[in-house]
């Protein structure tokens, strides 16, 4: 296996892009990352998405998006594992350049929500449940996870307010981060006033969904551009589990064991432990997910996840910063982007770019995003040290 | 639309017909052919009571396409007294409270309707409170 080099990242702004298709929000942050990347020229592109078939009525979407971008004749494959398709294609885009088989390899990430009302990606999403058991009763991801927060509560009795601390600290990051759609900081006391949006689920548990685009190069340390200008991050860990698709189908749904796999199998591969790491880009889709992630990878004891969300633990002078530049919560969740906005945020924070969000001395950073409740999760280990 | 998918599903959503595993006796819903408990073959059609209790609820304001007219509906995870979890809708609540712990059977309801002139009303199971 080969050393993989993220050589290059580019970014569009989350948000509501009205104006902007979707070929044109890819092809953004596809310029972005090559400009980023010195001039390297890629053979192939993995595009994680989850949603453009059933939102935007466009299905072949790699080849599209690789045409688009003036690349006709390269590799170009689609990959989709709900809102884990983002790091999914960063697996596959480090599996083809760690074989040798590809020198050069753009990831993408991209979803167009704006196109259609709450109420058709709602439904779109609930595709990625299991639709014949959970999607055709009436359930949508949102009450899913309202579901596990209900039993959480029932089982463990945290304080009133336990997950405030994870949309309080996802918000106060936001505010360092342009390209965030919430760049504003919270109070606990909005938190604990917020309107319902599943019981005991309320708004701010809930990462708003969002159109969003982001892309890295990856490649080689030898194929790097004699003046390339960033600190080299390197990808060391990289794993994908599985879990059963429907959340009923589990002997305890409040385990997130693919979390737990994933997260056990990249740090195996990296050689560290997941209490070494200087942060922690968690999937906080809602609340309750990045509680039990916590929980998963062995950073708190079943039940107990939600403790880290108090005295600031989480925050970016805390012991494990998430969420750094605003988590799926306040950068906002562009479902397929997602997982490769992740990777990119920790990137930055890797060559010292992370601007007012920096975390001192970072070098060692976690990456994970979830396919529904963890039915798929996707983790990436990532550093700035030199190897070995 | 998605009529042969429905037909296929009519033991499951109107009788609540799981497998029974023949290696470890283990109750399966849905059905899934490899036993979760034992990963034996489990082929065998198994009538569920339609008996169980709340695991977990919520409510659902903000209903997906074809349930608008349903919303706001009440959601669950039902533990069947013979072991499996399943989802779905709670009915007949009229003001009664839902609990984690209360216990429900199944009743055959209207799941969704037509999302377009060519769908279809989908039924099937549904829980509510146990009387008495
Ligand atoms: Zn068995």
């Amino acid at each position: 296996m080969h050393e993989v080099i993220i050589a290059g990242i580019g970014q569009t702004e989350v948000g509501e892009h009205w104006d902007i298709s979707l070929r044109e929000l890819a092809f953004y942050a596809l310029e972005a990352a090559r400009n980023d990347a010195g001039g390297l020229r890629p053979q192939a592109l993995y595009v994680g998405n989850m949603l453009s078939a059933a939102l935007s009525h466009q299905s072949h979407l790699a080849t599209l998006l690789a045409d688009f971008a003036g690349l006709q004749g390269i590799e170009a494959i689609t990959v989709e594992a709900a809102g884990a398709s983002g790091g999914a294609a960063l697996r596959q885009g480090y599996l083809a350049v760690a074989s040798g088989a590809v020198d050069v390899a753009l990831v993408l990430g991209v979803e167009k929500m704006s196109e259609q009302t709450v109420f058709n990606v709602e439904a779109a999403a609930a595709t990625g449940l299991d639709v014949d058991y959970e999607a055709e009763h009436g359930l949508t991801l949102t009450a899913q996870a309202a579901l596990l927060m209900q039993r959480y509560l029932h089982e463990f009795s945290p304080t009133a307010g336990a997950f405030a601390g994870f949309p309080v600290t996802a918000h106060a990051n936001g505010a360092g981060n342009k390209y965030a759609m919430f760049q504003k900081a919270i109070k606990p006391e909005t938190y604990l006033r917020a309107g319902f949006v599943s019981e005991p689920l309320n708004m701010f548990d809930v990462a708003p969904n969002a159109d969003g685009a982001a892309a890295l190069v990856l490649t080689r340390p030898d194929l790097l551009p004699a003046d390339f200008g960033h600190v080299p991050v390197r990808i060391i860990g990289s794993a994908v589990a599985t879990d059963t698709l429907a959340l009923h189908d589990r002997p305890d749904p409040l385990v997130f064991h693919a979390a737990r796999l994933s997260i056990e199998r990249a740090c195996a591969q990296a050689g560290i432990k997941p209490e070494d790491v200087n942060l922690f880009e968690l999937y906080d889709a809602f609340s309750v997910y990045a509680a039990l992630t916590l929980e998963a990878a062995g950073l708190a004891g079943r039940g107990e996840g939600w403790k880290w969300a108090e005295n600031g633990a989480l925050s970016l002078q805390g012991k494990l910063p998430i969420s750094t530049m605003g988590g799926l919560k306040a950068r906002g969740n562009p479902g397929g982007a997602t997982g490769v906005y992740q990777a990119l945020e920790a990137t930055q924070q890797l060559r010292g770019q992370a601007g007012p969000n920096q975390i001192p001395e970072a070098s060692l950073a976690l990456v994970q995003c979830l396919g529904g409740p963890a039915s798929t999760a996707v983790s990436h280990v990532l550093t700035n040290r030199p190897a070995a | 639309m998605d009529i042969p998918r429905h037909w296929r599903l009519k033991k499951q959503r109107y009788a609540l017909v799981g497998e029974v595993c023949g290696h470890c006796e283990a109750k399966v819903f849905p059905p899934r052919d490899i036993c979760p408990e034992c990963g034996e073959e489990a082929k065998t059609l198994y009538q569920f009571s339609g008996k169980g209790e709340v695991y977990s609820y919520t409510t659902v304001y903000e209903a997906p396409a074809g349930f608008e007219e349903s919303a706001p509906y009440t959601i669950a995870m039902v533990k069947l007294a013979e072991g499996p979890l399943v989802t779905a809708q709670l009915t007949d609540l009229e003001t009664r409270e839902v609990k984690v712990g209360m216990p429900v059977e199944m009743v055959t309801r209207k799941l969704r309707n037509a999302t377009d002139e060519r769908g279809m009303l989908v039924y099937g199971y549904k829980f509510r409170p146990v009387v008495g």
